[in-house]
């Protein structure tokens, strides 16, 4: 029962002491470090399991509840809770963590402990943006994640690694910061922080655009939606492999979730009037980034391309309820195109953290990510070459793989919006498995390449185990959504009945 | 039905196929070939005996959930089974070939390395297909619809280390993605207006939504279900190759000859024939989408059969000739007679699953040798192909009582029939067809298996035939291309086989019109005797042996004479040319433009690092004021005091 009542807590700061723990052993003791953080991460992994067993389906009210004061002088408190948007991000960050753990295992030779601990840190974290129903918890949550995140970049970097991370750094603390006026401004008004209260607070159409702008600043930033975007491909180059799977499995994740938790419910009037900007950007991700993504010949910057328009969906399949009523006069398809962008939001986590860990499985041997320099992988290492196919067509949108889920359900909603979005929304099944295939081809088909290719060997236990873990995960999300699905509903079906009702104060 | 039985039948391919896939290396070639072989022949066992049980045990379809794949927003979407006689025919026929091409791959495959996955792709891919026709759902079929198209994309580039074999399978599965696009609307389209991706609810909501419109281009209303239909023709003719998304399949040939019998030719290229058949309840409803399917069949049954005629690549011949086929179906489609299209698959999948396991035969003879300039004569050295092949050869022209005949003799019947927009264009395609298969046809048989021997000394030397394996299957195809037809007519076409599987309105019934003057398969081959599709093919034949075998010469001159046609035809009226020069490289172009100009110089450089720097710059125009010398701070002081002195003096 114990367990149960602070089970939010435990989760976010287990990692956290997990982390500190690795920190205190020091780079001397790196061995027991790396046990002492993959036994960290699992647990806190098995620990999270409890969130969805116990997790009730039939309510869209918080779960797991914890309530505490803090900063009394504000009204802030330390409040937790989960519903079925939160639940399955934080599954997916406590699972995600333990392949990055694995995966840094022998390859980090630079100071480990620290990097096995920041990264522990990063999951607390993390978890705590996603448990947060506090507003001001939730942006210490938010803005401290960026510290382990900056060094993991910076430290485990490569030779760009200043520039990108101070373009990080500062792309995300910018908008952020605009979200925090934003707060800010709310508090004045209603006197409190909590999400639950923020979301019942009566606003004017005017104050809802200025708020609704300051959110899509901060989550825009974060997804990342056209055209700030930039910074993903950066730090994408420059960061070591694990940093690489949790920026995109996780972090992109956040901005999706604001959009939810926060722009949507907070700003629903705001959000009806300015569609249009969400819906246009989230097109443009899809079809102009795909291009972009077919010119790239940086493995690493392709991936992250991809990712930045497969995150077209989430924001597409959010923001298309109010044109759904607009022109069927039913909301039928507006909970659909919501479920779909979190499960694309899961789906997209699993899948690109397995393209960077093939990356990095590839970068691990040559110490390269061009393209040009691989060719006929699959001749010297089959095993990775299936998985690469594997998770190529997974990225692609495959039927039976989770990448088809998320896709398939926002394409289907869209189309009751407008048959243009949908249109524009399925050019991604021909770009995306364009830019797909193509790497796949270049790198894992083929003769050998040249010399180099010839030297390399297949992968060796410790990556099979990885890359088995993720695939199955990707198939059996792909086979059987219903499970993920069904948790959502409640809580996707409020969030639509919120949204639908103004909150302009009325006379 | 007992449904743990349907159940087994698409499951216990993809068993064997997960086993000879992950312990291939470990259960050895004969276990891997041994156990796929066995999970196809109970699947097609089975098969067989769902498709009797409702034949003649007079069991009613099946139709149910397996199980639940996702409910959302009142919309439930599962995996299930719709088994009535149109599937069941073909879960006979997919699991029938694909039992041929397993047991001709242990012969054909005999020295590759990757023997073990190739059978666990062929199995998997029996497993998709299987799903695929077994669907009771839009999802599902979708589904099966994608996972055949990746078994094809992994088969086409099986030969890996070739370049012209992943070139070939990286373009066929993004032009299927095209197609997939479109399909992909089409479903949404069906659920939007539907409400439902079951077939059964879907269907039944069909003629409610006859009259509804959607709006796609500046207010002007569009009939809901023409586009509906028109979107998923597009994933036919992506799958079913028909022009302009056909340019795929010749390429495919780059795979080994089994696949290219079992998914190239009788299965997986059918799909999308199967699929519009299946749908019948929503394209009667749109004469338009039919005229768009009639026009577009009719042009690839012609146009593909030409570019069979210039063709000296063994393979790429039938290749073209199963283009041209399948143009033939759709024709079918497009008139309503949804049955005859079926009836054309069936005898189709048959007699050119035999073909391509034919010129198989002849590759591996001729050790690889896959140009027929260097065959010839290979009538005496391989009899029990060469019979098989003529077999095959004479039910693709249509030759009376052979199974092609029926299926193209009604086919050209229904076209004629019909009053749809198209069908003129479409009658003289489909008659003009005739002539070209036979042209095409024979000239192939003509030059392997007739004339002088035309391999060198060497090839001659290490020619042998294959051995039995390879030739069982040729026979055990070769009865059904001579007899499925003559047996199947009566109930197929004019009987109530189908049952409620098709649905035809009445005023499009063009089958139901020939049915009244249907007296047996007899009186109709016979009567056949003196029309003019048996006239024209007598000429086919006749050309091909007079311009190939005869009299080359005059064959030259023909080609000479027509230069600029022959040129059009070798560029294969310069599709992949285009696809290649302007799609292709403008798709790169495009997206290198985008990046260079649009992310790196316009947001990176103007906007992001621009910004940085000019506050770079503003910050280096104060650091010159903050020098940190005290003098400095001075005179900056003492300059402002007597501005500021000067102003206030001046002012006053």
């Amino acid at each position: 029962m114990m367990l149960n009542q602070h089970l939010l807590s435990i989760l976010i700061w287990l990692p956290v002491i997990g982390g500190a723990l690795v920190l205190l052993l020091g780079d001397q003791r790196a061995p027991m470090a790396r046990w002492v953080a993959l036994l960290t991460a699992v647990a806190t992994f098995v620990l999270s399991i409890p969130l969805y067993t116990g997790f009730d389906p039939g309510t869209p009210a918080m779960q797991f509840v914890e309530r505490m004061p803090w900063i009394a002088s504000l009204n802030a408190e330390y409040l937790l809770g989960v519903d079925g948007i939160s639940m399955p991000l934080i599954l997916l960050t406590t699972f995600m963590t333990i392949p990055v753990v694995i995966a840094g295992w022998t390859v980090i030779e630079k100071r480990p402990a620290q990097y096995f601990a920041a990264f522990l840190i990063l999951e607390g974290l993390m978890v705590g943006v996603f448990a947060a129903m506090d507003a001001l918890l939730f942006y210490f949550f938010w803005e401290a994640m960026l510290i382990p995140m900056f060094i993991i970049i910076g430290v485990w970097g490569g030779p760009r690694r200043v520039y990108a991370t101070l373009k990080f750094f500062l792309y995300t603390f910018l908008g952020s910061v605009f979200m925090l006026v934003a707060l800010i401004y709310m508090h004045l008004k209603s006197g409190e922080y909590s999400v639950a209260g923020l979301q019942a607070l009566p606003l004017t159409l005017v104050e809802q655009r200025w708020i609704f702008l300051a959110f899509l600043l901060a989550f825009a930033v974060k997804v990342p939606m056209w055209p700030v975007h930039t910074w993903l491909p950066d730090a994408h180059v420059e960061a070591p492999t694990g940093g690489s799977v949790i920026l995109a499995a996780i972090m992109l994740k956040m901005g999706g979730y604001g959009f939810l938790r926060f722009s949507l419910p907070i700003t629903p009037d705001a959000s009806r009037e300015l569609d249009w900007l969400v819906i246009g950007l989230s097109l443009i991700a899809v079809v102009y980034i795909g291009f972009v993504a077919l010119a790239q010949t940086d493995m690493k910057k392709l991936i992250a391309y991809s990712s930045i328009a497969h995150m077209g969906f989430v924001t597409l399949g959010s923001f298309i309820a109010f044109d759904i009523q607009a022109g069927t006069g039913t909301l039928s398809g507006a909970v659909m195109g919501l479920s779909g962008a979190m499960m694309q939001m899961i789906s997209h986590g699993l899948i690109s953290g397995a393209l960077f860990l093939c990356i990095g499985v590839l970068y691990d041997r040559l110490h390269s990510r061009e393209i040009g320099d691989y060719g006929g992988v699959v001749n010297v290492m089959p095993k990775f070459a299936a998985f690469m196919v594997f998770f190529g067509m997974a990225n692609s949108g495959l039927p039976g793989t989770s990448g088809f889920v998320g896709e398939f359900m926002v394409i289907l909603a869209s189309f009751k919006a407008s048959f243009w979005y949908a249109f524009f929304a399925s050019v991604t099944l021909i770009l995306g498995a364009a830019y797909t295939l193509w790497l796949v081809k270049r790198v894992v088909f083929g003769p050998i390449g040249n010399d180099h290719v010839a030297t390399m060997e297949d992968v060796n236990g410790r990556e099979f185990l990885l890359l088995g873990v993720l695939a199955a995960a990707v198939l059996l999300l792909g086979l059987w959504p219903a499970p993920v699905t069904h948790v959502m509903e409640s809580s996707v079906k409020h969030l639509v009945e919120q949204i639908v009702v103004s909150k302009i104060p009325v006379g | 039905m007992n449904p743990s039985l349907l159940l087994a039948i698409p499951l216990l391919p993809l068993l064997a196929a997960v086993i000879a896939g992950l312990f291939g290396k470990l259960i050895g070639r004969a276990m891997a070939a041994g156990l796929t072989i066995l999970g196809v022949a109970a699947s097609c066992f089975l098969a067989c005996t769902v498709l009797r049980d409702l034949l003649i045990g007079g069991v009613e379809p099946f139709n149910g959930t397996v199980y639940q794949w996702l409910a959302t927003d009142g919309v439930t979407l599962q995996v299930g089974f719709l088994v009535d006689k149109l599937t069941a025919l073909m879960m006979v026929v997919v699991t029938f070939v694909s039992l041929c091409v397993h047991v001709y791959t242990i012969g054909y495959m005999h020295d590759d390395a990757g023997f073990q996955r190739f059978f666990s792709y062929i199995s998997l891919f029996t497993f998709s297909m299987l799903m695929l026709v077994m669907a009771n759902n839009f999802m599902q079929l979708f589904f099966g619809w994608e996972a055949v198209g990746v078994v094809s994309y992994l088969l086409i580039g099986f030969w890996y280390t070739r370049p012209s074999a992943i070139f070939a399978n990286l373009k066929a599965f993004l032009v299927n993605r095209v197609g997939d696009f479109g399909f992909l609307l089409g479903i949404a389209g069906v659920l939007y207006f539907t409400g439902s991706l079951n077939y059964d609810a879907a269907f039944a909501a069909a003629p409610s939504i006859a009259g509804k419109t959607i709006t796609l281009f500046g207010g002007h209303p569009w009939s809901a279900m023409t586009v509906i239909c028109i979107c998923l023709f597009i994933g036919a003719m992506g799958k079913s190759a028909q022009v302009p998304l056909h340019v795929w399949l010749p390429d495919s040939m780059e795979g080994p000859t089994p696949i290219s019998a079992l998914i190239h030719a009788a299965t997986m290229v059918t799909a999308g024939i199967f699929m519009v058949a299946r749908m019948s309840p929503l394209f009667e409803y749109s004469d338009t989408a039919l005229s768009f399917v009639l026009v577009i069949g009719a042009t690839t049954a012609l146009f593909m059969g030409f570019l069979g005629i210039v063709n000296n690549d063994i393979k790429r011949v039938v290749a073209y000739s199963t283009l041209s086929q399948l143009g033939y179906m759709t024709v079918a489609l497009g008139v309503s007679a949804y049955k005859v299209a079926i009836f054309h698959l069936m005898t189709h999948a048959f007699f050119k699953a035999l073909l391509f396991l034919a010129a198989g035969a002849v590759i591996v003879a001729m050790h690889h040798e896959q140009d027929m300039r260097k065959m010839g004569g290979l009538r005496k050295r391989m009899p029990v192909t060469y019979w098989t092949s003529l077999i095959g050869a004479l039910a693709l022209i249509g030759t009376p009582f052979f199974s092609g005949f029926y299926s193209k003799d009604a086919l050209i019947e229904a076209v004629g029939e019909s009053h749809r927009a198209g069908a003129g264009y479409a009658y003289f395609c489909v008659m003009a067809g005739v002539f070209v298969t036979a042209l095409y046809t024979f000239r192939q048989i003509f030059m392997v298996f007739f004339g002088k021997e035309r391999m060198d000394h060497h090839a001659a030397e290490h020619f042998h035939d294959v051995g039995w394996n390879m030739k069982a299957p040729l026979v055990a195809l070769a009865i059904p291309s001579l007899l499925i037809g003559y047996l199947t007519i009566g109930p197929l076409l004019f009987g109530d086989y189908f049952g409620g599987a098709i649905f035809v309105r009445e005023s499009n019934d063009v089958v139901g019109e020939m049915g009244a003057e249907f007296s047996g398969p007899v009186a109709f081959a016979l009567h056949a005797l003196t029309s003019l599709p048996f006239a024209l093919a007598s000429l086919g034949v006749i050309s091909a042996w007079y311009l190939f075998l005869q009299n080359p010469a005059a064959a030259d001159r023909i080609a000479g004479v027509l230069a600029p046609v022959r040129r059009v035809l070798d560029n294969k009226y310069y599709f992949d040319w285009f696809n290649e020069n302007v799609i292709a490289r403008c798709s790169r172009l495009l997206g290198g433009a985008l990046w260079r100009g649009g992310d790196r110089a316009l947001i990176d450089g103007i906007l992001v690092d621009g910004s940085a720097k000019s506050v770079g710059r503003a910050a280096l125009l104060v650091r010159v004021v903050q020098s940190g010398y005290l003098y400095s701070y001075a005179f900056w002081m003492i300059t402002g005091l007597v501005i500021l002195v000067g102003l206030f003096l001046y002012r006053l």
